[in-house]
């Protein structure tokens, strides 16, 4: 199975986001580099809207992501608790 | 209040078909063909719009309430750093040279990009790629706009970026990233989708982006590091459009899998001649390097692009052909483009330089099949000439290819000391080539590559002198008329970089800054 | 050593770009919409023919019959760049979510009284396709139209159209349901009222003068529609009947409307002054459209305001053509 990867910056605000996807994806892998952070993940990389709001003490919007991504790759599904990154093959 | 009845709650799916293709009827007082023209000439099939899978789901409520929260942070940092002379806190005025190749070569392409995706969004009869193709429309002049403003400060100090706008419609090495964007939009709407949407922002605007910021960053361009991640927080959008839209043909019908395929090895071929600027920028114009430009593609693109492909691969579609050719071409490409610039660093809107001996052992050491057999002695030479006062510059105008409009710099791919040379016959002229894939690209579509301006032939036909210039008179000097015609100041704006203005005033400024006098 | 670099006083070597100072007549500090703008449009050197218009070049001046000694002679009066506008939209946005959330959480949907429920559904939600209407033409004059003077601020209106559809995607889905959308998508399909302006909006999605198609769409239709319904119908008919909860939620078109004319009014503004031929094709275009918008709103009119639709609309194309006789243009 290949890697997805997501891209955020590294911020105030992603702290928590990281922490979040690390907590739900034992097999992510995270690089840090200048100004940013990159995670890549064998096959799937799920972010949870309830993990990171757990984390802030706040509600979360997914779509709040936006402001902070840099990059990513693989298919997406989104909802409202969930953003999934996935490949097919 | 019972009378209040609470609503089923409406899942973000959805609401968003609602807000989206909700929206859209079949028209009956006027032909959907009339309504868009465009839709069929180029041979894809489509047979039902409503299988279009929204990647983002973003309406326009949440959108503006995003972008703002990031274009108020950005211009916070913008007006601060051009407060605070953030300029001079960059590693050292060499770098400045990359921030002049970016807004003369690619922030005019973030405009065209604003323009051809409020084309295509117009022409795509389906709601679901409507609504993406015009919210990236206006987030490309969100870009466009935010390097004008942020690079506008570099302007204000430093030579090469006054007629950024100007040059790019004229000066010769900017015809390469012009012409690929170009040829784009000139194309129609779902090459264009492929072209843009899924080459360039899918498969290699990471190599563009990534190390450029990851660059500013290193060397202390906060500036430059904010508007270009905040660039590519939009990215994201714009990448899983540019994948949606090949499964969606792919699905849609299985003859357009061969007109996709030759569109994917087109693109994938223009798109990485075009980044021959970021390889050269990366391994010979950052003072403080991140990565390698080989290592960058075996990051960016092997490992990234080998998984898409692999991906791909259900629905037939194959790894571009011209890739065997482009891993060859990694242990070379910037070693010869930066070269080339360096001989016709008189006729350059920026500084150009020989590498000092720790950059040139870096480069050894990521290079280690390469260059210090075929490049080290060649800067040597030259770094040794200068010295001596003989500071290499070429006169003659280079043979262009005719696609990708590159100067005749690349070698035979397996042979770095042979220059590859490709030609063909159309009609009653020849026409040159740098390598089988812009030959192959010019075969398929010759009426098309005719038209090209090619800065070298236009010279020649006495095109790109100022008005009212007589190339008979007495005296005339063509690459002062030339310069003239392209709005740069010899002396000020091309040239080594050892001498020049910027370098000069970057000493005396931080020079003033870190003394007590 | 920490460097304090803003104590440094040193003495840039221009204030802008060349091509912004040329425009400014002198090197002096730019607007950053001036910077953002001006000849931002490549205009020199295209390399190919668009193959899908080959009788022109990818921006070309001769799309439109309307004729510019410069094309930058048009501003927005809002100066917007893409900063300033998704802020401004930002805030509005914010009013209209309060607004929103306001009328939910109170429960002031289901105060209104049926009627005017009714005649607010039946108005309001087939609006949503007229606005996707003018989103698409308005990608096509920002495609098509020449020089970012003129094609920035229609990118920005095409996005806003998309907004105001959405939001009265919102309305129906607030006051009614799914099932209300659907109602009236048929009625836009196939109801008497609203076939005059359905074949008005298809009409217009042909026209492949860019300036023509802003007369279409953002001068006639938009001006005869935006202050007929929000202006005369919601705030003063509905609010009148208890329906003072739909201004709530139709305030952002309202103030839309009062924001974006102006940029709209200087557009004509500039183009007519630019030429007597101008001024007449303007007039020309303007009052053929007028006359069809105006036909075509009639019936929606009715909807609302039932024999008194005659008047209603006459009242608008009367304010109407003053208002185009301050852009100096007799219609």
């Amino acid at each position: 199975m290949s890697n997805v990867f997501l891209a955020l910056q590294a911020n105030e605000d992603t702290r928590a986001i990281i922490e979040a996807i690390t907590e739900d994806n034992p097999h992510a892998v995270v690089h840090p580099s200048p100004a940013m952070v990159k995670i890549d993940a064998e096959g799937s990389l799920t972010v949870r809207r309830e993990t990171i709001e757990a984390l802030i003490g706040r509600s979360f919007d997914l779509q709040e992501l936006h402001i902070n991504l840099i990059s990513l790759s693989g298919h997406i599904d989104e909802t409202d608790d969930e953003l999934t990154l996935h490949w097919n093959a | 209040m019972d009378m209040n009845v609470p609503k089923k709650k409406l899942s973000l799916k959805e609401k968003y078909s609602h807000m989206t293709r909700g929206l859209d009827w079949e028209p009956s007082y006027q032909s959907k063909d009339d309504v868009y023209p465009y839709a069929k000439y180029e041979g894809i099939k489509i047979h039902d719009w409503d299988k279009w899978e929204d990647p983002f789901r973003l309406t326009m409520d949440a959108y503006w309430k995003y972008q703002a929260e990031k274009e108020r942070k950005l211009y916070a940092i913008i007006d601060a750093y051009a407060q605070n002379n953030g300029h001079l806190s960059v590693t050292d005025a060499r770098y400045i040279n990359t921030v002049k190749l970016f807004l003369t070569g690619v922030s005019p392409l973030e405009y065209m990009a604003h323009r051809g995706f409020a084309h295509v969004g117009r022409q795509l009869p389906g709601a679901g790629p409507r609504v993406a193709c015009l919210m990236q429309s206006i987030d490309e002049i969100r870009h466009a706009q935010t390097q004008v403003h942020s690079l506008s400060n570099y302007n204000k100090y430093y030579n090469g970026l006054h007629d950024f706008r100007h040059m790019h419609d004229r000066v010769w090495y900017l015809s390469v990233p012009k012409s690929f964007f170009d040829d784009a939009i000139t194309a129609g709407p779902f090459e264009f989708m492929v072209a843009i949407g899924f080459s360039f922002e899918y498969v290699l605007t990471n190599l563009l982006f990534v190390p450029f910021v990851s660059g500013a960053a290193y060397n202390g361009d906060m500036s430059a590091m904010t508007f270009g991640f905040s660039a590519q927080s939009d990215e994201a959008r714009h990448m899983t459009l540019g994948l949606e839209v090949i499964k969606f043909m792919l699905e849609q019908d299985p003859d357009n899998l061969p007109i996709v395929q030759r569109w994917i090895d087109k693109w994938a071929w223009r798109g990485t001649r075009v980044l021959t600027l970021v390889a050269m920028m990366m391994d010979y114009m950052l003072p403080k390097r991140i990565m390698s430009w080989k290592e960058a593609w075996e990051v960016y693109f092997e490992e990234n692009g080998g998984a898409l492909f692999k991906d791909l691969a259900r629905y037939g579609i194959t790894m571009p052909k011209c890739i065997e050719d482009i891993t060859k071409e990694k242990e070379h490409l910037s070693h010869q483009a930066w070269a080339t610039f360096y001989n016709y660093g008189a006729a350059a809107a920026f500084h150009t330089w020989t590498p000092d001996e720790d950059e040139m052992n870096w480069l050894s050491e990521k290079y280690p099949d390469s260059f210090d057999k075929y490049y080290r002695p060649r800067l040597e030479y030259w770094r040794d000439e200068a010295a001596k006062g003989n500071r290499f510059y070429n006169k003659t105008l280079p043979m262009l290819c005719q696609v990708c409009q590159i100067p005749m710099l690349f070698t035979e791919p397996d042979d770095p000391t042979k220059i590859c040379y490709r030609e063909t016959q159309y009609k009653d002229d020849k026409y040159h080539f740098c390598s089988d894939h812009c030959k192959a690209i010019f075969e398929h579509e010759p009426e098309k590559y005719i038209q090209s301006w090619l800065p070298v032939h236009q010279i020649y036909q006495g095109n790109c002198f100022p008005e009212g210039t007589d190339p008979t008179a007495e005296g005339f000097d063509p690459l002062a008329a030339v310069l003239a015609y392209y709005h740069m100041n010899f002396g000020r704006d091309n040239l080594d970089f050892e001498g020049s203005e910027d370098q000069k005033n970057f000493d005396a400024w931080r020079g003033v800054a870190t003394s007590n006098d | 050593m920490q460097m304090d670099l803003r104590t440094v006083s040193i003495k840039p070597l221009r204030n802008t770009f060349d091509h912004v100072a040329r425009r400014l007549g002198a090197d002096k500090p730019a607007s950053r919409y001036q910077e953002g703008t001006f000849d931002m449009q490549a205009a020199a050197n295209f390399h190919y023919r668009p193959t899908w218009d080959p009788e022109h070049e990818i921006f070309d001046a001769t799309r439109t019959a309307i004729k510019m000694a410069d094309w930058y002679a048009f501003k927005d009066p809002r100066q917007f760049y893409y900063g300033t506008y998704t802020l401004a939209r930002a805030k509005q946005q914010d009013t209209a979510e309060a607004n929103f959330n306001f009328v939910e959480t109170r429960g002031l949907a289901a105060m209104l009284n049926d009627e005017v429920k009714a005649t607010s559904l039946k108005l309001l939600v087939p609006l949503r396709h007229v606005a996707w209407g003018g989103n698409l033409n308005n990608a096509s004059m920002c495609a098509y139209g020449y020089g970012t003077a003129f094609t920035q601020p229609c990118i920005y209106h095409a996005m806003d159209h998309l907004g105001i559809a959405q939001y009265l995607t919102r309305v129906g889905l607030l006051l009614g349901s799914e099932e209300e959308l659907d109602a009236a998508k048929d009625a836009w399909m196939t109801g008497d009222a609203w076939q005059g302006l359905r074949r008005y909006v298809e009409d217009s999605f042909v026209l492949k003068d860019p300036i023509e198609l802003f007369v279409a769409q953002n001068v006639a239709l938009d001006g005869l529609l935006y202050p007929l319904v929000y202006e005369t119908i919601v705030d003063d008919v509905l609010s009148s009947e208890g329906g003072t909860a739909i201004a709530l939620l139709t305030q952002f078109m309202t103030e839309w409307f009062g924001e974006t004319r102006r940029w709209v009014d200087a557009t004509l503004k500039t183009a007519a002054g630019e030429s007597a031929e101008n001024k007449a094709l303007l007039e020309k275009w303007t009052t053929h459209w007028r006359d069809r918008a105006a036909s075509a709103l009639m019936p929606v009119a009715q909807i609302a305001v039932g024999g008194r639709a005659d008047t209603v609309v006459a009242e608008q194309v009367e304010q109407f053509n003053t208002r185009l006789a301050k852009a100096g243009m007799t219609v």
